[in-house]
């Protein structure tokens, strides 16, 4: 039995450039934050490189590190390690939602208004998931 | 008798140097395994930082969701452009695991977890036992159904392994997108990353090449994760010094996963993604007689 296959073309290159480079920007803007974060941790606590005793305090849950934005930011300002850090991995968080937006505008652009609207129905899923998550 | 263990990050002679630099180096591997069977990293991160490092569950869970994200921004950007992630498969199918996670998190306070763990753990050893028999000793040729050709799903990617250009198209969207969601719901009612589930749905019911459904699965595990590391952060459950390391690791790990998969036999890929699957349905099995 011979299947006949449907007409169908892969993504055009340019499709695939622009997630892919949305991806990598965002993951390499994130780390290179992370790394300097970590850097100013160490810079402001010279013992994180032989003290013993701030390890158990470091990695325990806590009030030393930011749990909100607002936080987070005040943190950045004020460049305490741990907050710049936290930038850094919401960045990295943001990411895939980043990525699932940029691509609705990329299928507009290519005129494929069924995959336009599967991925705004995908993205209000998550922004629903989210708020029902957070109201918990 | 009490049996007192000294956890990494209670062992005097561990500097937060030290601990920054072996989690990162765990990590890799994480990463490098993750990227290769769209899994997340969270079967090396987890065990890594509670076993090795002693640290708080809670904690443990904000970083193994961060490596997920790691794994999969890191991994797809390579994926998308070298057409091994199939960008319409995922989309389609992210609706049944964006459903699936919200549906999982209203469950979890109505069902014993005890029976999920075994009822996934006899899923997943199905589908181990499935995959290693391989769909392609019983070659059928499938017709793809409206639906399927609705969707424009066919594509093709280069294999390096197999020096050529694999043709492929998707069958069974429908059964895929409903396997998502039991997927998603999966993830969001055990916390489980839902990769274990969704490469075999791709490989068994939409027929995709292996290296495909590792991959787009890789590409979409980063989407779910994000809403759920928003809800972690929140709570605090985010701790940057654990994070850090982790998604740092992960992230170096997941570029050169990326970079490999190609060039490996499918045959491998296939035979390494069982192996891995039968331990995490072990593992499940485990905690559901256990519970």
């Amino acid at each position: 039995m011979v299947t006949v296959e449907p007409a169908s073309r892969p993504e055009p290159r340019w499709v695939d450039i622009a997630i892919s480079n949305l991806l990598r920007g965002g993951v390499i803007l994130s780390i290179t934050i992370v790394i300097i974060g970590l850097g100013v941790t160490f810079a402001h606590h010279r013992d994180y490189f032989q003290s013993r005793p701030a390890l158990g305090e470091l990695t325990r849950p806590g009030e030393h590190y930011p749990s909100s934005v607002q936080d987070a930011l005040r943190g950045v300002l004020a460049l305490r390690g741990q907050s710049i850090v936290m930038l850094g991995l919401l960045i990295l968080i943001a990411t895939p939602v980043g990525r699932v937006t940029f691509s609705i505008v990329v299928f507009l652009i290519e005129h494929d208004r069924m995959y336009a609207i599967v991925t705004t129905v995908v993205l209000l899923l998550l922004l629903l998931s989210f708020v029902l998550g957070a109201t918990e | 008798m009490q049996l007192h263990r000294v956890g990494w990050s209670e062992d005097n002679r561990v500097t937060p140097l030290l601990f920054i630099i072996s989690v990162a180096t765990l990590s890799f591997i994480g990463g490098f395994v993750g990227s290769l069977l769209g899994l997340g990293g969270g079967i090396i991160v987890v065990p890594v930082l509670t076993l090795l490092m002693h640290i708080d569950i809670r904690l443990t869970i904000g970083a193994s969701i961060v490596s997920v994200i790691a794994t999969s921004s890191g991994a797809a950007a390579a994926y998308v452009r070298d057409h091994l992630a199939n960008i319409r498969v995922a989309m389609f199918l992210e609706l049944g695991t964006a459903s699936g996670a919200i549906t999982g998190a209203y469950l979890a306070g109505i069902i014993q977890p005890r029976w999920l763990y075994i009822l996934f753990g006899v899923v997943l050893s199905y589908s181990a036992v499935a995959m290693y028999r391989g769909r392609h000793t019983a070659k059928r040729h499938v017709v793809p159904g409206p639906l399927a050709r609705r969707l424009r799903l066919a594509s093709s990617y280069y294999d390096d392994a197999a020096n050529g250009e694999i043709v492929y198209q998707p069958v069974r969207p429908g059964l895929g997108l409903v396997l998502m969601y039991i997927a998603g719901a999966a993830s969001g009612l055990l916390g489980i990353g839902s990769g274990a589930l969704k490469v075999p749905a791709m490989d068994l019911a939409m027929e995709l090449p292996i290296k495909v459904s590792t991959a787009t699965s890789n590409f979409m595990i980063g989407v779910t994760a994000a809403a759920s590391a928003g809800i972690y952060f929140s709570r605090g459950q985010i701790d940057p010094f654990i994070a850090a390391p982790v998604a740092i690791g992960v992230l170096a790990g997941a570029f050169v996963g990326s970079h490999t998969l190609g060039r490996i036999d499918s045959h491998a890929i296939r035979a390494i993604f069982v192996v891995v699957l039968l331990i995490v349905a072990a593992e499940m099995l485990f905690k559901g007689v256990r519970w």
